[in-house]
């Protein structure tokens, strides 16, 4: 594996969308509880605390999606044309998320606020299901024709692999968001989102133990590729220790250390996702001749050299600034005049 | 209908959504930095309260700004997969540019912004709302960047052939400041300051007719009806640059635009009037040599005709020029409108004048609609072409994309995007009838210590 700026642009969206699974992952997550919760004012404090972040946070996606553009037009036309449908479902469901967090507490009719819940809880699930089942789909295989077109139906994308890792993707969330929650809450409401917590971690360790058996059993590409390269383990390894970590900090009180834990795990799963796949980004199944690959997919190699140093600029100081943000709203959330 | 129809009215439909609202926050951007900079500089009450009371409208439409945008950004590789794939080298660097220097911006210093009043000072909250406002703009920047390169390609070469042709970047500078850009980008954001400050105004003149908030409504008016008159005057300036352009850059534009199937010398200005496509001819009111003047700065030179073009290399006749004339219409009424208002606001007689306040509330639809029909002329004029002289619509689709597909998108999308509408109208009434929070005059948290000295 040399690092040359194919192999560089593979890791930086990598980066993007991991970054957008650790950040976005925890409000989809407290979006998946939300409706757990029963009283106004607890629901309220759920949006708040992650009102003034979850924009900044979807933006992860938005670039992740301008990236894959830029640096590998052929993935972005065909696996966004090939998942037409999916993809327009994970977009409403992305939509309805979004305008219920502005729209549920400008009006205090019951209707009204019950409506904004619905929409805001159902498109979070959505949303993570509809992320994991495409990503499910990446790592099974995808029927890709010789022009580089996909090949199959919606319904194909619904077998029952991606499914499952659809499924893993909702339960990792709510224990992120779950623990995120914690964080930010105080009395009451914090006493639930732990026992949540508790229950999700649960739910989220038999999917993780179920997902990994079936892909070294079913996913015979994937499986051989963690045998050829036995370091792999390592990262898996990581990927445990993490995800154990998280239960152990949570029974000593450190919210803050499961939480990044939590994190940990994201990075982990994706590292061991992108690992496996390097370096195909799309894997065609069952001409594997034409997957779509870091070389086959990419832009010009003067583009990508000019999109390096457009990262190089911009990312920096976003990361510096979106720090700050973090700082500034850090603590417990309170319910006030300003708030959703 | 078949994939081609459903994809482009999709496309159309979408990002003339998208666009109600963008435009909205880049023009409440600027009023809001102007807004808060009057509190600081004077401190007094009242523009601490307008601050607070039009960062609430801000919020609304930026929220819908961002859930219909995200559309967008996913909506070259579902329906103009083809297109993606031959412009990806060029057009995509565009797209993460804008994620990266305006998107991030915008949604990080938004929280402080919006949620940040008790929190942090008053000059740290002032840099965000400013931050709020160049990330606006920025997104502006990139996209026109984008579709500008659409309208005029340039520092690109083609490679590779049959299913693998695509253009690639020679030089990245010359695709930035592409030869209409400059232009557009400059027109664009007087259209979106010009939908922000009439938005103001419209609120402001209401709440006068109604003798409600009134001390609140006039220094909205005061800020208001300054960049109204502004940026309508800029919108007529950076227009008719724009329309030089287009006569050099895409001489069939211009001519759809205007009518004209053969090239004239000394072309007559249609004013009012129709295009009669079957016999070729646009009848109506025309002001002589002015086309042939506003086209090349000269009274006599020729002004290039349709009939130059090929039928298969023409814009849609009629449809490019009712855009065109509607946008240019409202635009020399609202310089109309914003004079008048900023005139009988200085002789302190605006009050009285209830006809210009009814006209003044209704003034804020101006600016919305010239901004659609703007970006209708602009791309159906740019019509048979996806990428100018590159290549054509219908090339660009989807190959994988069947039309029942495109059609349950569609009609998804249509249900939905009514939906917002409908909410959005209804609270931004919801807002407006509650008018400013009293509590707003004063200010809390750290807000309320004076900076020191
Ligand atoms: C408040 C909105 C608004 C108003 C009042 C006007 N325009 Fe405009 N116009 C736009 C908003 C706009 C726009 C939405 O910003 C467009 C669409 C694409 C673009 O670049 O700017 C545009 C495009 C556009 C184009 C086409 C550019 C192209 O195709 O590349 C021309 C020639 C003009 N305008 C000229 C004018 C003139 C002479 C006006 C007279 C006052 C005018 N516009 C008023
Ligand atoms: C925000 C204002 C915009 C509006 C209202 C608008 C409107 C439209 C409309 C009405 C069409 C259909 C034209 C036709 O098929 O006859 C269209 C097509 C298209 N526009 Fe725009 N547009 C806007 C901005 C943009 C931008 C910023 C880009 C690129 C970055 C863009 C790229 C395209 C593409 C790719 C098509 C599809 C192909 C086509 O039908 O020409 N548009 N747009
Ligand atoms: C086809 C072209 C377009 C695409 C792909 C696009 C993409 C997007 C996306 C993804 C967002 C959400 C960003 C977030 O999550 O914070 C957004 C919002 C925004 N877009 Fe667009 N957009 C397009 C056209 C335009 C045009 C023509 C303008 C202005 C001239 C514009 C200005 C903005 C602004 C200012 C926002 C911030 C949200 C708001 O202010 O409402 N966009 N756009």
């Amino acid at each position: 594996m040399n690092l040359d700026l194919n192999t560089i642009w593979f890791v930086l969206v990598g980066v993007l969308f991991t970054g957008y699974a650790m950040l976005d992952g925890f409000d989809l997550g407290i979006g998946a509880l939300h409706l757990f919760t029963k009283e106004d004012a607890e629901r309220r404090m759920m949006l708040n605390s992650i009102g003034p972040v979850w924009d900044g946070n979807e933006v992860w996606l938005v670039t992740g999606g301008g990236a894959l553009f830029a640096a590998f037009p052929n993935v972005y036309a065909t696996v966004f044309s090939g998942f037409y449908l999916a993809l327009y479902l994970l977009l409403a469901s992305l939509i309805f998320r979004a305008v219920a967090i502005e729209f549920r507490s400008k009006r205090p009719e019951r209707w009204w606020r019950q409506l904004w819940d619905m929409s805001f809880s159902v498109g979070s699930i959505l949303s993570s299901l509809l992320i994991g089942v495409a990503l499910g789909n990446i790592a099974w295989g995808v029927p890709i024709d010789e022009h580089g077109e996909f090949a199959g139906t919606f319904l194909g994308l619904l077998k029952p692999y991606p499914l499952l890792v659809g499924v893993t993707t909702v339960a990792l969330f709510m224990m992120h968001g779950a623990i995120y929650g914690v964080m930010k809450t105080e009395d009451k409401l914090h006493d639930k989102l732990r026992v949540w917590a508790m229950r999700s971690i649960i739910f989220f360790v038999i999917c993780a133990v179920t997902l990994t058996m079936a892909t070294l059993l079913y996913v015979p590409h994937m499986a051989a590729r963690v045998r050829e390269n036995p370091w792999l383990f390592s990262v898996a390894l990581l990927n445990m220790l993490s995800i154990a970590n998280i239960p152990r900090e949570f029974h000593k009180g450190n919210d803050g250390r499961a939480f990044l834990s939590s994190c940990g795990a994201i990075i982990t799963l994706m590292a061991l996702f992108a690992l496996n796949i390097f370096p195909n980004l799309v894997y065609s199944l069952p001409n594997p001749e034409n997957s779509l690959d870091i070389y086959n997919a990419a832009s010009s190699h003067k583009t990508l050299g000019i999109m390096l140093v457009i990262a190089g600029i911009g990312v920096p100081v976003v990361i510096a600034y979106t720090v700050c943000i973090y700082w500034i709203f850090r603590g417990k959330v309170k319910v006030g005049r300003h708030s959703y | 209908m078949d994939v081609l129809t459903l994809s482009r009215i999709q496309f159309g439909a979408t990002i003339a959504f998208h666009y109600i609202y963008p435009p909205l926050s880049i023009g409440l951007g600027v009023m809001l930095v102007l807004m808060e900079a009057a509190w600081l500089r004077t401190n007094k009450p009242i523009y601490h309260q307008m601050a607070r009371f039009w960062t609430k409208v801000f919020a609304l439409t930026f929220a819908i700004g961002v859930a219909t945008g995200i559309v967008m950004e996913f909506e070259f590789g579902t329906n103009w997969a083809t297109y993606s794939r031959f412009v990806g080298d060029v057009f995509g660097s565009a797209l993460a540019a804008e994620g990266i220097f305006a998107f991030f911006l915008e949604s990080g210093f938004l929280a402080v912004l919006l949620f940040g009043w008790d929190k942090v000072g008053r000059k740290t909250h002032f840099f965000s709302t400013c931050m709020v406002a160049l990330g606006a703009h920025f997104s502006a920047v990139w996209i026109v960047v984008a579709n500008s390169w659409m309208q005029t390609p340039v520092g690109y070469h083609i490679v590779g052939e049959g299913m693998h042709v695509r253009a690639e970047v020679t030089d990245f500078w010359q695709v930035i400041f592409n030869p209409s850009m400059v232009e557009r980008l400059a027109h664009t954001i007087c259209g979106a300051w010009s939908a922000g400050a009439f938005l103001v105004v419209s609120v402001s003149a209401w709440y006068l007719l109604k003798h409600k908030h009134v001390e609140f409504a006039r220094a909205s008016l005061k800020i208001g009806l300054t960049v109204a008159l502004t940026a309508s005057l800029l919108q007529g300036f950076t227009g008719h640059i724009s329309a030089q352009g287009v006569a050099k850059n895409q001489p069939a534009k211009l001519a759809a635009f205007e009518g004209l199937y053969n090239t004239t010398s000394n072309a007559p200005l249609v004013l009012l009037g129709w295009v009669d496509e079957k016999n070729q001819r646009t009848v109506g009111l025309a002001m002589p040599y002015a086309l042939s003047f506003l086209a090349n700065n000269d009274l006599h030179k020729p002004v290039t005709g349709l009939n130059e073009f090929k039928p298969e290399d023409r814009p849609p006749v009629t449809a490019s020029f009712i855009f065109f004339h509607g946008m240019v219409g409202i635009g020399f009424a609202l310089m109309g409108i914003a004079a008048l208002g900023f005139l009988y606001f200085r002789k302190d007689k605006l009050h009285e004048r209830r006809w210009l306040l009814w006209i003044l509330v209704f003034s804020v639809l101006g600016p919305q609609l010239a901004n659609q029909l703007g970006w209708f002329a602009a791309e159906v004029g740019r019509q048979p072409w996806i990428v100018y002289g590159l290549m054509r619509t219908p090339e660009g689709l989807s190959a994988v994309v069947k039309a029942n597909v495109v059609l349950t998108s569609l009609i998804l999308f249509t249900f939905i995007y009514f939906l917002l509408f409908a909410v959005f109208i209804y609270l931004l009434n919801d807002k407006i009838q509650h008018g400013p929070h009293a509590d707003d005059l004063i200010p809390s948290g750290k807000l309320a210590l004076p900076e020191k000295k």
